[in-house]
């Protein structure tokens, strides 16, 4: 036994740590967001990769060629290597893709972020208010029809619908993934909410004269956070994979800003002459939904006493 | 004669049963079914019954933590059930509850500090530098150190819990604190200090108790009048000597008779009730105690008992039984 106290975020790294394709995961994703970052200061504040240069001299060029020497200075790619090679306009692939993963993850956190505040004000209103009538039908009820609702949409198809009446930017994609995924959370809060609603350290709060929102945001929230931390996780991956797919399909962030879909999107095209502009961004795809599940995963088995060993 | 610190009337507690596909009402489950006491300041009350009888929803809705159906409370004076919600919950810190179960009463993610602290920062009663100083102060009166305001609720024993959960009922600086099975989760040697310390803070602070329990050994210790539940409704209110001397209500001296005495030699005939109590949901007519009584009489199954007074004074005891009519 423990001498020294344990704060739960303490706790939690421990078994956390036990998942070794967690970790793994987590790792992969820490790189991830430093290469974004570095690749938003890369290519947009002081351009050392630049996305936008078109070299019709260089184009199709596999991962690894050295740029010809009849290109203006000015027109370069750095170290005179193009790391993952050259599209159909002779853009460097890896700049694109550097730009592309900020792009990718912001949308997926951003996205994620607005469907679960969402998710948590109207899971917590349905739980803790959930008896309270309004005419005919009680405020729960209400709540959670409505999400049912929003359920018998098929999301993708809503998307594109909005897509299609909206004007196309990064903003506009955020705000509709966003609002159109915060069905799970929803449901998620609710559930906790109506268990944690009877727990007597919730009575004793109302019973110590707390206001309700310190009730619901001080003393439940905080305990009914770790399944939709974990679903925030792996909502993170779902959105980057819908924003690929806007892309791909063309209705997503509009060219010449790059993002992994409509490098992919473009890649398609070529796939027998230039495989690369295909892979990479597959790849790239694959490996941070991968990741951010395997996070969301380890998240789970560790904030879920009861899936302990040990 | 002084004015009672709460004085409950015809509380009431009905939770529907919904069926059906528009969930409509189909019956009403009457746990707390009219039912009327008085505590006096710096007293203790004990309500006692067998589970399920409605001893913690009459608690619970005493302050209103659950909505009652019908009756009057008032506290200090003025009436709980009339009073706006903001108002109530700057009444709150007067009238407190301890929990049953020292595990769930506690939230698991936060310090003790902040569970004692919560309520003080919110009501103001401490702030700012005063406040750590202010919990050390509460802690160190349950007996609890005060190095333990920044540890977590999971790091601490049974008794101890239950110890913060009095702190942070006490620290509210309460008049009346309604006491929900508050030693009943507890093993014996534990049960004994909590039981110590609840009467020695009474003493200090005039506290008025209500005290539900199932455990007559207790009450008897602690209580000065017990008030006897059956199936929602109070069969008996007396002085605790009284109750325990003299039983007026058949199902008082059931469990009376039924609650063991720690001495061997003793001839022990205890009454024994036959049978389930009835579903409350539908209640027997008349008398709810006729169908396990072995008194019976006819008009029992179907005149409701009246309240009957006997005796004056400090050993008046109020009874709902034909038998003494």
């Amino acid at each position: 036994m423990d001498i020294q106290s344990e704060t739960p975020l303490q706790e939690f790294w421990r078994l956390f740590k036990k998942d070794k394709l967690a970790v793994f995961g987590l790792v992969v994703l820490f790189l991830l967001i430093i290469a974004a970052l570095a690749g938003k200061g890369m290519t947009e504040w002081t351009i050392v990769f630049d996305p936008a240069t078109v070299r019709l001299v260089d184009k199709f060029l596999p991962p690894l060629s050295f740029a010809s020497d009849h290109l203006p200075v000015e027109d370069m790619p750095q170290f005179g290597i193009y790391l993952l090679g050259t599209d159909e306009l002779g853009r460097d692939v890896f700049a694109r893709m550097l730009q592309g993963s900020f792009v990718s993850l912001s949308i997926g956190f951003v996205a994620v972020g607005i469907s679960t505040i969402i998710g948590i004000l109207l899971g917590g209103l349905a739980g803790y208010y959930g008896n309270i009538r309004l005419g005919f039908i009680t405020v729960d009820t209400l709540i959670m029809r409505f999400t049912d609702v929003m359920l018998c949409f098929p999301t993708f198809f809503l998307i594109l619908t909005v897509v299609a009446l909206l004007p196309p930017s990064i903003y506009n994609i955020m705000i509709i993934i966003g609002i159109t995924s915060w069905m799970g959370t929803t449901r998620f809060v609710r559930a906790e909410f109506l268990a944690l609603r009877e727990q007597d350290f919730v009575v004793a709060a109302k019973a110590v004269g707390l206001p309700d929102w310190r009730i619901i945001f001080i003393q439940m929230v905080p305990n009914a956070i770790s399944p939709v931390l974990v679903s925030a996780i792996i909502g993170v991956a779902t959105a980057i994979l819908t924003e690929s797919a806007l892309s791909f399909l063309g209705f997503g962030v509009q060219p010449p800003y790059a993002t992994w879909g409509n490098i992919l999107a473009d890649g398609k095209n070529f796939i027998f002459d230039a495989p690369w502009l295909f892979f990479i961004p597959g790849f790239a795809i694959l490996i941070i939904v991968l990741a951010f599940n395997l996070v969301g995963e380890g998240m789970r088995d560790a904030l879920n006493p009861k899936l302990r060993r040990s | 004669m002084n004015k009672a610190l709460i004085s409950v009337r015809n509380l009431k507690k009905y939770f529907p049963v919904r069926t059906g596909f528009f969930s409509r009402i189909s019956n009403w489950v009457k746990a707390v079914d009219d039912i009327s006491f008085e505590i006096n300041e710096g007293e203790t009350l004990g309500l006692v019954g067998e589970s399920g009888c409605g001893k913690t929803t009459a608690g619970r809705a005493l302050l209103r933590l659950i909505e009652p159906s019908a009756g009057r409370i008032y506290f200090e004076g003025q009436e709980l059930l009339k009073i706006k919600a903001t108002e109530l919950r700057m009444m709150r810190p007067r009238m407190q509850i301890i929990f049953q179960d020292p595990y769930s009463s506690l939230n698991p993610r936060m310090t003790v500090g902040n569970i004692v602290g919560e309520a003080l920062k919110v009501h103001g009663i401490a702030t700012g530098k005063n406040l750590n100083r202010y919990i050390s102060e509460v802690l160190d009166k349950v007996g609890l150190s005060s190095s333990y305001q920044s540890r977590y609720p999971h790091e601490f024993s049974g008794g101890q819990r239950q110890r913060i959960g009095i702190a942070r009922a006490l620290a509210l600086k309460p008049k009346f604190i309604v006491c929900d099975e508050a030693v009943s989760a507890l093993d014996v040697s534990i049960q004994a200090q909590i039981i110590n310390l609840l009467c020695d803070l009474q003493a200090e602070y005039k506290l008025a108790y209500l005290f539900i329990s199932h455990d007559l050994n207790v009450v008897q210790y602690i209580a000065n009048k017990v008030a006897v539940m059956y199936l929602g409704k109070i069969v008996e209110i007396a002085p605790t000597k009284m109750i325990f001397e003299s039983p007026k209500h058949p199902y008082t001296q059931a469990l009376i008779s039924a609650n063991p005495i720690p001495d061997p030699d003793v001839l022990h005939n205890a009454t024994l009730l036959e049978g389930d109590v009835p579903s409350p949901l539908n209640p027997p007519k008349g008398c709810r105690f006729h169908t396990r009584c072995h008194l019976v009489m006819d008009k029992c199954k179907s005149i409701e008992p009246p309240l009957t007074e006997i005796g004056t004074g400090t050993e008046k005891q109020m009874v709902w039984c034909h038998l003494h009519t």
